[in-house]
């Protein structure tokens, strides 16, 4: 039963899953304050190589080593997240073309394989890496023990964080702050509330958050460093925010339907049932096309319940 | 500047725009810094650094445009950025915040309901959450800046309780208005600027409109009157009961009808705000008139589209000349045949010819007198006079037979404003219509031969210019009764 097609698509589209929902997650931070991130593939990728750079020169128990990693490329990403704050909110610079720039500047012909290259982490497995954290009794269960049991920490740490960012937007005063920041910042500020602070804020930790999602890839599903093991990853996060309508539980929904479709072809080779893989892996891409395409427009913006002031550079009107 | 205001006083600022009173809210609630003189807040000398330290000293004010976010609900908007109790802690006290706000609503008047979103709510609604902002903030001074604008008569009439109603708990309510009647309705005492001087300060029992207005324009020597003389020719432009929507979505031009000859110079005389602006960009054709008719040269327009106006013969000069009169980046020559340039001699199928441009700017620029260093360099670098020159030669050489000009001379030095007010009577000599829309009355009485009077966005008077006085005129600026 456990064998069965729809067990094996949903167990393994929730790993698969995971490093999209971490950066989907970090995105939406970032986007509800109003800053649009573009850099995620690129901070998603810096992560993976810093994280993984850890966890091989980090001489502790596996724990404490995984523990390390994971601090590590969250800090890389909130350090890419800081270049882009500095341009976008400091300068006023264009979010778009920062954010491309800074995913060409740390992607696959950049930085993160010049780390990898640099650091010699190509070829070599992980010394450490994300099992199963529930015994296999648990994962014998029928059904839910793949599904449920059969994932590891970061899958768990994940549901922790979606349901804290939930709680965060909408039932705590700053999460109130950082919705008018992105909605309206001139508001916000006529309120004293600091626009500049909590646009930093939130693309820091967004940025952090790419960076665990890059470490997902490096750490657990690969889990070696291979350059842009990413895969357009970061766009597909991108696309899934605005999927979710900004809403973070519908981003976990989100981040396992995609997860599905990139799991769903190993499954039918399993099953003897050879599609051409190409086909279903180019799924995620092209609805990202589609979300970004839909995004662009101001109208649809509106209706999908963009924040307002989404991509806007904040300039206090005097007067 | 000299201002001061009692505790649980109603106090008007009134002036005409420019007269200071935004500028003097701003230095009250923090966003500029005095260059000089002291604020005294209940006895004590206070320095506001920002926003956030008047706002602490007790000073809240209400804009004339809404700083609320629309997605939120009423509570969530007047919680956003409040640091005191129940507002600092951590997790939003959703229940406690709505029934704090529901109290207070109920105590003062202002009936809309907490949990309602700000999108789902009229202009009316909006202001009053805008109060409620300042009472949960417990604002002991409140600056009401312009508050009647947005709202119908019975709404602005509740908003009066209420403002009653906040002075008798002991508030200071600074209102800020252009409009006499509603002064003189709501107001203890009324402070009168003009050109950034407080003039007088007078209680309002003893104020009469006509005392306002004198007061608030102010007797100043008149420039000759150079006007009349003109044969007035057949009619050129003709609005027919023209109606047209504002940028807010409210109507900002009603049931406007007036009619200019050829060769005459029609002012349309109001305040800022109350809707002459819309009605040039009507007959231009950048705003589409929800009702009505509007005729140039005999021909009907459809309206909303200004290559159709344009090809009518409709010269416009709008009032924001550097945004919307040029387009600052491109040259001097580029601006110049912005209107013509799918036309020959200057571009033949679709090929600009940019000798001929440059031939076309240069002899324009000696004959309007443009003084730029060539016919090369941006828009951007000329100065206010040169550029609205250069607005002037464009839209003259296109032989325009109707030109609306919105404050052609706003912002001018004094050589400036001559050299265009006479571009504009040459205008009127050769049979050019002239539609001037301008606040400065001197200006007015100036140049024009007939003069509309606006309020609302409806026409409230209509005066002959060699009879008219600065002070009727005044009068109906105001919203003054026309039988005053």
């Amino acid at each position: 039963m456990n064998n069965s097609l729809l067990v094996v698509v949903l167990a393994s589209g929730i790993a698969y899953g995971t490093p999209l929902l971490y950066a989907a997650l970090g995105e939406l931070l970032a986007e509800r304050s109003g800053v649009l991130n573009l850099g995620v593939e690129g901070m998603m990728l810096v992560g993976a190589v810093m994280g993984f750079w850890a966890v091989q020169r980090i001489h502790a128990a596996t724990t404490l080593a995984l523990l390390g990693a994971i601090g590590v490329a969250a800090l890389a990403g909130a350090l890419m997240a800081l270049i882009h704050a500095f341009l976008v909110v400091t300068l006023r610079a264009n979010q778009i073309v920062s954010g491309l720039a800074l995913t060409i500047f740390a992607g696959v012909a950049g930085l993160s394989s010049y780390l990898g290259n640099d650091l010699n982490l190509a070829r070599a497995p992980a010394r450490h890496q994300f099992q199963e954290i529930f015994p296999k009794s648990f994962q014998n269960w029928p059904v839910v023990g793949p599904i449920l049991f059969g994932q590891s920490a970061l899958v768990y740490a994940s549901w922790g964080c979606v349901v804290l960012v939930a709680l965060y937007l909408t039932r705590t005063r700053m999460g109130l702050n950082v919705r008018a920041v992105g909605e309206s910042p001139a508001a916000a500020d006529a309120m004293c509330v600091n626009v500049t602070r909590y646009r930093y804020a939130h693309t820091l930790v967004g940025g952090g958050f790419a960076g665990v999602g890059g470490a997902t890839f490096s750490l657990s599903i690969t889990p070696q460093w291979i350059a842009g093991l990413t895969q357009g990853a970061g766009w597909i996060a991108i696309a899934l925010v605005i999927f979710a309508f900004w809403r973070p539980t519908l981003c976990l929904v989100g981040a396992y339907f995609f997860g599905a479709f990139t799991a769903l072809p190993f499954a039918l080779q399993g099953h003897g049932v050879t599609v051409a893989p190409e086909l279903f892996q180019s799924l995620p891409y092209v609805m990202t096309i589609l979300a970004l395409v839909l995004v662009s427009s101001r109208a649809a913006r509106l209706r999908f319940g963009a924040p307002a002031a989404l991509g806007i550079p904040y300039v206090r009107e005097e007067g | 500047m000299d201002f001061e205001a009692a505790p649980g006083e109603v106090h008007a600022l009134l002036g005409e725009n420019g007269a200071g009173k935004t500028t003097l809210s701003n230095i009250l609630t923090g966003l500029y810094r005095p260059d000089e003189g002291t604020i005294v807040l209940f006895g004590e000398s206070v320095e506001f650094n920002s926003p956030r330290d008047a706002l602490d000293a007790g000073i809240a004010m209400v804009h004339q445009h809404f700083r609320l976010v629309s997605p939120f609900t009423v509570a969530e908007n007047v919680v956003l950025g409040d640091h005191r109790d129940i507002g600092r802690t951590f997790l939003l006290r959703t229940r406690e915040i709505e029934r704090r706000v529901e109290d207070l609503s109920q105590r003062y008047g202002l009936a809309v309901d907490p949990r309602a979103r700000i999108w789902q709510l009229s202009l009316g609604e909006q202001q009053r959450v805008e109060i409620l902002k300042a009472l949960y903030q417990d604002a002991r001074i409140l600056i009401l800046d312009e508050p009647t604008a947005v709202l119908t008569p019975q709404e602005a009439n509740a908003l009066f309780e209420t403002i009653r109603a906040m002075a008798e708990d002991g508030r200071t309510v600074i209102f800020i208005s252009h409009k006499l009647h509603e002064v003189k309705a709501v107001a203890d005492r009324v402070t009168v600027l003009r050109r950034g001087r407080s003039i007088a300060t007078v209680p309002a029992s003893e104020a009469t409109p006509r005392s306002l207005a004198a007061l608030m324009v102010g007797r100043e020597i008149e420039l000759g009157r150079q006007n009349g003389g003109r044969a007035i020719g057949a009619v050129c432009v003709e609005l027919a009961g023209v109606w047209a929507q504002g940028d807010r979505g409210v109507p900002a031009v009603k049931d406007v009808s007036l009619a200019v000859g050829g060769g005459e110079i029609v002012a349309v005389a109001g305040v800022a705000g109350n809707g002459q602006r819309e009605l040039a960009e009507t007959i231009a054709g950048m705003r589409a008139p929800i009702e009505g008719r509007i005729t140039v040269a005999g021909r009907n327009l459809k309206g909303g589209d200004p290559r159709e106006a344009i090809g009518a013969g409709v010269a416009y000069v709008p009032e924001d000349r550097l945004g919307t009169g040029v387009a600052p980046g491109l040259s001097v020559a580029s601006n110049v045949v912005l209107k013509s340039y799918r036309k020959p001699p200057v571009s033949r199928g679709p090929l600009l010819l940019l000798r001929k441009i440059r031939e076309v700017a240069t002899s324009l620029m000696e004959r309007y007198d443009v003084r730029a260093s060539g016919p090369d360099v941006p828009a951007w670098q000329l100065s206010g006079g040169n550029l609205q020159k250069l607005v002037l030669a464009r839209e003259f050489s296109g032989e325009p037979v109707v030109l609306v000009a919105a404050s052609p001379t706003r912002g001018l030095d004094v050589a400036g404003i001559e050299t265009v007010h006479t571009y504009l009577r040459s205008a009127a000599e050769r049979g050019v219509g002239v539609l001037l829309i301008s606040e400065d009355l001197d200006e007015i009485l100036a140049l024009a031969d007939r003069i509309v009077v606006m309020y609302e966005g409806a026409v409230v008077g209509e005066r002959d210019a060699t009879s008219a006085t600065v002070e009727e005129l005044g009068l109906l600026m105001a919203g003054g009764e026309e039988s005053v």
